[in-house]
């Protein structure tokens, strides 16, 4: 999902960098108040920016036949709402385009738009309406569909910047999403699997935390 | 086994998967595939990375070290928060001994 540095036409650039910055605006302010009412789950916080670090440091095998990662996104999304990764999520696409060359800066604000923002609203939403079908089916929902959506995303947007010159949008949206959309479901099923694991080991051991949230979702 | 054994084991066999039925591919990234895409119809793309890893050992190096603090604060509260419930139902035990103890 990452657009790489220069790959998105200035005005395409300053446009999804001035949809994206709400977002992480009230992210940060999400956190300033998380840890200012709840500061026991600070550390819960913190892990949950790790996990979208390592999964998407992650590069995956598909059926395709090529490469792509997860986003690991879903996990804060599910557990703290979807604001918080706004945050987070940029802060993995910042260190990955100054240091890795992977995504980059002018396409900061595009590549937040689907993988911090996008992801974790639709991780976020999946979660509220499935998790009455069981904690495990709606966290593996939530953050499978919420990486699909971050793909989606990605094809779209490059769809509006590259029309293609016979077909137009749709054509050009058909041909991205070939290469995102079909590589990047087995992906989504690993990132929803590895997502549960991790909630049941919160639910074993971080209970405490767990229903501290849960308080902070009612009181949204 | 547990079953986030169970649960591990099954998203390793996605892994593993597509390197055995698929195994003359090239498994190059997605994100690359988009960039030959733009590069074909003739982008010239009009900003460069600021700083690029100069070698692929430089940059295997960089994505380890993502994975690897990330992977190391995912350990480290797990452990930690294990560690605290596990006291916690060793105090709870006691407790109920010396209750009884009294009887």
């Amino acid at each position: 999902m990452h657009i790489m540095e220069g790959y998105l036409p200035p005005i395409h650039a300053l446009a999804w960098t001035v949809a994206a910055a709400p977002f992480v605006v009230a992210g940060v302010r999400r956190i300033g108040r998380i840890v200012e009412d709840h500061p026991e789950t600070k550390l819960l916080l913190a892990t949950s920016g790790a996990f979208a670090f390592v999964l998407s440091a992650l590069k995956i095998p598909s059926v395709t036949g090529s490469c792509s990662h997860p986003t690991g996104v879903g996990l804060g999304a599910v557990l703290f709402g979807p604001n918080v990764m706004a945050v987070l999520g940029s802060i993995v696409l910042l260190f990955q385009a100054l240091l890795l060359a992977h995504g980059g800066i002018t396409t900061l604000g595009a590549n937040a738009f689907s993988m911090a923002i996008v992801g974790p609203w639709v991780a976020w939403g999946v979660w509220r309406l499935t998790s009455g079908f069981g904690r495990s089916v709606g966290v593996f929902l939530a953050a499978a569909l919420g990486n699909l959506a971050t793909y989606c995303v990605t094809s779209v947007q490059l769809a509006l910047a590259f029309p293609d010159p016979a077909t137009g949008f749709g054509g050009a949206l058909v041909k991205f999403l070939s290469i995102f959309a079909v590589t990047q479901v087995p992906l989504a099923i690993v990132e929803g699997i590895l997502t549960v694991v991790v909630v049941n080991l919160l639910a074993q051991y971080s209970r405490d935390e767990l229903s501290a949230l849960a308080f902070l979702r009612g009181a949204k | 086994m547990g079953r986030n054994g169970v649960l591990l084991l099954i998203a390793a066999a996605i892994v593993v998967l597509p390197l055995v039925v698929t195994g003359n591919a090239e498994f190059g990234g997605s994100d690359g595939q988009a960039q030959g895409v733009i590069d074909e119809a003739g982008y010239q793309p009009w900003f460069e990375p600021l700083w690029e890893p100069p070698s692929g050992e430089i940059e295997s190096l960089l994505f380890s070290l993502q994975a690897a603090l990330g992977a190391g604060l995912l350990g480290y509260y797990v452990g930690l928060r294990r560690g605290r419930s596990e006291a916690r139902g060793e105090k709870r035990d006691r407790q109920r001994d010396e209750v009884h103890a009294g009887d």
